[in-house]
């Protein structure tokens, strides 16, 4: 065991204060605005000294949006929840294609196999906007323009190639003996997959799935393009706020924590799966 | 028949010949031990048989059955891996019970059996501890139990040993074939350790580059040795190796070692004026004294203790290391220069050039049912 002086102690912490206060500064300001009016997040020079209200959370709850000259519905709540079927439907998709599809490429090394896995990863480096042209017409033409199933099936370009690869790493680092061990032992592919396989890999599923919904859920411009207001996740929704008599910036402060919220409840969930991870990992060797 | 059959056993990887036609048979209970340096192809023929590898050509039979397109999980085999191989996720006790539970063994014999194998190997109190909480030796022992629990009629072994210190792998080398007699099983054991193949099995198959260079009992390997390399594997310390040219004339055969003419009793007639290289076991050798007629001259450099053996190193004229051994306690005439003294019926002679052994060869001799 090291031991440590007061001040090393005391410089650590310092240290990790600063850290921990210049990544976590810009959330802290955003859920302070959130409290505020405009008139006080707009004020020189800003003040922390204000009275807490929560008229914004009020407006998006109750979908109206007053400013001082007009007021006009909002659908915020709508957005939310499209963002979360959007996020969901997409992650869900893509594990149930991208964990077996991972585990065949790590596992099965087949003719033209590493091409396959490369043209998957390879969606990932075409500007979305290139391929948005095209597939508003494809889909308009197949009739899944702004429907879920279309976006989601979109949403698969961003999440797909990220969980192929991200697992089929974890599959690869495996012990191949392990495996072959469950197998002679009697017990069929499938179920080696199962009980051998995706238990191992969990913590890279957990997290390969975790940036998966953290990209769907910030995505932009697929959303922007392919969706009408009905469909819509928070990312285009917020747009709202922007409105010819100004900016609602307490409103859009509101907004913002309440669209983190899901991400940050999900991470702190994935967490319990990505430490265990590390201490199956002492395992190995 | 029954047991075990391999016919032809070919495997490349990547323009590398793993194995190269390997056959054999092996008869029911019967415990074949696959001894060779390593990169011989051992493991790969272990896991060709259990199924984890599939072969580029040959067929496996299994107690009669044609196994060579069965998937593993059908091959009714047990296997313990060199790295233990155990399910990190899994306890000890459920990491031996998975063959039972595929077998969809009834709760409680499974649990019965599950201790009974434990007991047996003596880990019996560490059944709750996930396998990261185990010592090695215990990994081992649990690595085993599993293999053993579904009782298979073909048990593989990759040197199960191999990562386990010297005093555990002494305990496993007594008890392993207590544990494997009252089984009925046929066990295939992979080693690179030469005491532990003799010790192990009614036969050696040795692997030589993924061909079976020789196969026969403990016995039969060490006293007929098939080429130089299968010589110098088995035997502790190694054997001695002697490039000559015997000759024989009107006086009878002998050949010249710096200029002293050395006679033997025995010459197998190819070695006649061919380079060879005489193999010479170091209990085979003599000390004597320097003048004694046919002895090598030697000088005496160095003297250590071997196992309950002391070993002589000594140097030729020509320059040559010479190693003998005696068993310890027994004293020679302490001088330099002495000489060695050999019984020449039990020299091996190998043709310098191919390696192989001269008299009566059994090299790639196949054992006929």
């Amino acid at each position: 065991m090291r031991h440590h002086t007061v001040l090393e102690t005391w410089l650590r912490g310092l240290a990790i204060a600063v850290i921990v206060l210049f990544f976590m500064f810009p959330i802290f300001w955003i859920v302070l605005m959130s409290f505020q009016t405009n008139e006080t997040i707009l004020r020189s020079p800003p003040s922390m000294a204000f009275v807490p209200t929560i008229s914004n959370y009020e407006a998006i709850f109750a979908g109206r949006l007053d400013s001082n000259v007009a007021s006009m519905d909002i659908k915020f709540l709508g957005n939310l929840g499209n963002s979360i079927i959007l996020s969901v439907g997409s992650v869900a998709v893509a594990l149930l294609l991208g964990v077996p599809a991972a585990y065949a490429f790590a596992r099965h090394k087949f003719r033209g196999s590493e091409d396959i896995a490369f043209t998957l990863l390879s969606f990932r480096f075409a500007p979305p906007l290139l391929v948005l042209l095209p597939l508003t017409t494809y889909f308009q033409a197949l009739g899944i323009a702004d429907t879920y199933f279309g976006l989601i099936w979109v949403y698969q370009l961003i999440c797909l190639p990220l969980i192929l690869w991200i697992v089929r790493g974890y599959f690869e680092d495996i012990p191949a003996d392990i495996e072959h061990a469950y197998r002679t032992a009697g017990h069929g592919w499938f179920a080696t997959f199962r009980k051998i396989a995706l238990p191992l890999a969990m913590p890279g599923i957990a997290a390969a799935g975790l940036l998966a919904f953290i990209f769907a859920w910030n995505n932009f411009i697929f959303a922007l393009v392919l969706a009408s207001a009905d469909k819509q996740p928070v990312t285009v929704g917020a747009l709202a706020f922007v409105t010819a008599s100004g900016i609602q910036y307490g409103q859009i402060a509101a907004a913002v924590v309440l669209s983190i919220a899901p991400t940050l409840m999900l991470a702190l969930y994935a967490q319990r799966y990505l430490v265990e991870g590390l201490s199956l990992g002492a395992v190995k060797g | 028949m029954n047991g075990l059959a391999i016919e032809g056993l070919s495997k490349t990887f990547k323009d590398q010949i793993v194995l190269d036609e390997v056959s054999f048979d092996v008869d029911k209970g019967e415990t074949l031990v696959l001894f060779g340096p390593s990169g011989a192809g051992k493991t790969v023929l272990l896991r060709c048989i259990a199924g984890a590898v599939d072969q580029d050509s040959g067929t496996i039979w299994i107690d009669g059955h044609n196994v060579t397109a069965t998937p593993p999980e059908a091959r009714g085999v047990g296997m313990a891996f060199q790295n233990f191989a155990l399910f990190p996720h899994m306890n000890a006790f459920e990491n031996i019970a998975s063959p039972l539970r595929a077998r969809k063994s009834e709760p409680t014999k499974l649990e019965e059996s599950v201790r009974a194998i434990a007991r047996l190997l003596k880990i019996d109190h560490v059944l709750a501890h996930a396998p990261r909480e185990l010592s090695n030796g215990q990994k081992q022992r649990t690595a085993l139990a599993r293999a053993l629990a579904a009782e298979p009629g073909l048990l593989l072994l990759d040197d199960p040993l191999r990562n386990v210190d010297a005093k555990l792998r002494f305990e496993m080398r007594l008890e392993l074939p207590r544990l494997l007699a009252g089984r009925e099983a046929t066990v295939i054991y992979v080693t690179q350790d030469y005491k532990e193949a003799m010790a192990l099995g009614n036969r050696i198959a040795v692997l030589e580059e993924g061909r079976i260079a020789q196969i026969g009992t403990a016995e039969d390997i060490y006293l007929s040795p098939s080429n130089i390399a299968i010589a110098k594997l088995f035997g502790d310390p190694v054997i001695n190796l002697l490039d000559v040219v015997p000759d024989c004339d009107e006086r009878g055969a002998f050949f010249d070692l710096s200029d002293q003419r050395i006679a033997l009793d025995f010459l197998p007639e190819k070695a006649v004026g061919v380079p060879c290289t005489l193999g010479i076991r170091p209990e085979d050798f003599t000390i004597t004294k320097a003048d004694v007629p046919n002895a090598l001259p030697v000088n005496i450099e160095a003297e250590t203790p071997l196992n309950e053996k002391t070993v002589t190193l000594a140097v030729t004229p020509l320059g040559q290391e010479l190693l003998a051994s005696r068993p310890a306690g027994t004293a020679i005439h302490g001088q330099d220069s002495a000489g060695y003294v050999f019984n020449s019926r039990k020299i091996l002679f190998f043709d310098s050039k191919s390696g192989l052994r001269m008299d009566n060869s059994h090299s790639n001799e196949k054992r006929s049912e």
